[in-house]
């Protein structure tokens, strides 16, 4: 089992796994989102290969509504 | 002489018609922001990025209803209160969605709202770098705004009262001189409530405005929008007919010879 934190929140995995599995298990469509992994952007090219390993931190944002403040 | 149909103003390389950028946020639901920026005839919508709702990640999005290809997003850092939480959010945006044009805005406190410059300038100076086309929301201080200017900004977003106070335009002193001296686009971000502030913005010569609480939290966002819309151009073409003098005295527009 391994630990990570995404948006802020922990998670527990069974092993370490690509950034693509993983997002195909929380049903986010990775076009849709932009990813901060351990405080560097992810490109979306390298999803395949970036792994997700114990004690990563993850953001994952996409846009909403927004003016000056909210 | 100009017409509104011509007078188009150029954005970090692009042309645009509508003077008018309007913020996405604080509408009802997605319908109806959506036709609040149809009638506002904006080109232009700021938006943030935020954390996806990890427990429902297919909830509905805004780019379901207001289409990226239609309209330029521009990426904000609204809520971010430091130089490094604003240059991440703006490297995700830019992730997200591709696109190098974004607002920079780095808050100073939660009650005023007011632009942090210490944290505004070298946040700039990071992006730039890395190849931003930099919008940026700051203070009315004409030698902070010569300076992200010089630093190479490509437009200078002052704010016009503080963010969603709806005051209207609390420092026209200030916002002319930022304009006067300006080489790029000067914008009034934030302070604008009700149609004719946007009108006195434009006839300080401003070559836009930018808002979002004075149309969604009218009673009537989709009217407002319209408003906002006709203000705008009513505003710049004044700026452009040029204001007859101020006079101390009455001057009586009907001849006095011939009278009875």
């Amino acid at each position: 089992m391994i630990t990570i934190t995404i948006n802020g929140d922990t998670k527990t995995l069974k092993q370490p796994e690509s950034l693509a599995t993983l997002l195909i298990s929380l049903e986010i469509d990775p076009k849709r989102v932009a990813v901060e992994h351990n405080l560097e952007i992810a490109p979306k090219s390298t999803y395949d290969v970036v792994e997700i390993k114990n004690g990563d931190r993850l953001e994952i944002v996409h846009f909403i509504g927004g003016g000056n403040t909210k | 002489m100009s017409n509104n149909k011509q007078d188009s103003w150029q954005l970090a390389g692009e042309t645009y018609n509508s003077r008018l950028i309007v913020g996405t946020g604080k509408y009802k639901d997605f319908p109806e922001t959506a036709a609040a920026i149809e009638a506002s005839g904006a080109e232009i919508v700021t938006v943030a990025v935020r954390r996806v709702n990890i427990s429902n990640p297919n909830e509905p999005m805004l780019m379901d209803f207001v289409d990226p290809k239609k309209y330029t997003y521009l990426p904000n850092t609204a809520g971010c209160f430091t130089a490094d939480d604003a240059i991440r959010t703006l490297r995700l945006a830019r992730e997200a969605g591709g696109w190098d044009l974004v607002k920079l805005e780095v808050l100073g406190d939660q009650k005023t709202l007011y632009p942090n410059m210490e944290e505004t300038l070298p946040a700039a100076q990071t992006l730039i770098k890395e190849g931003f086309k930099v919008m940026v929301y700051c203070s009315d201080d004409p030698i902070a705004a010569k300076r992200l200017e010089d630093m190479g900004c490509v437009a200078i977003m002052p704010l016009g009262a503080p963010i969603g106070s709806g005051l209207g335009i609390q420092n026209p002193v200030q916002i002319r001189l930022i304009i006067e001296q300006a080489n790029v686009p000067v914008l009034v971000d934030a302070g604008v409530g009700t149609a004719s502030d946007a009108a006195v913005a434009m006839e300080l010569g401003c070559d836009g405005v930018l808002m979002n609480t004075a149309i969604a939290d009218a009673k009537n966002p989709v009217l407002m929008a319209g408003a906002m819309r006709r203000a705008v151009m009513a505003g710049r073409d004044a700026y452009l007919a040029g204001r007859m003098p101020k006079k101390r005295y009455a001057d009586p527009s009907s001849p006095l010879s011939g009278l009875i």
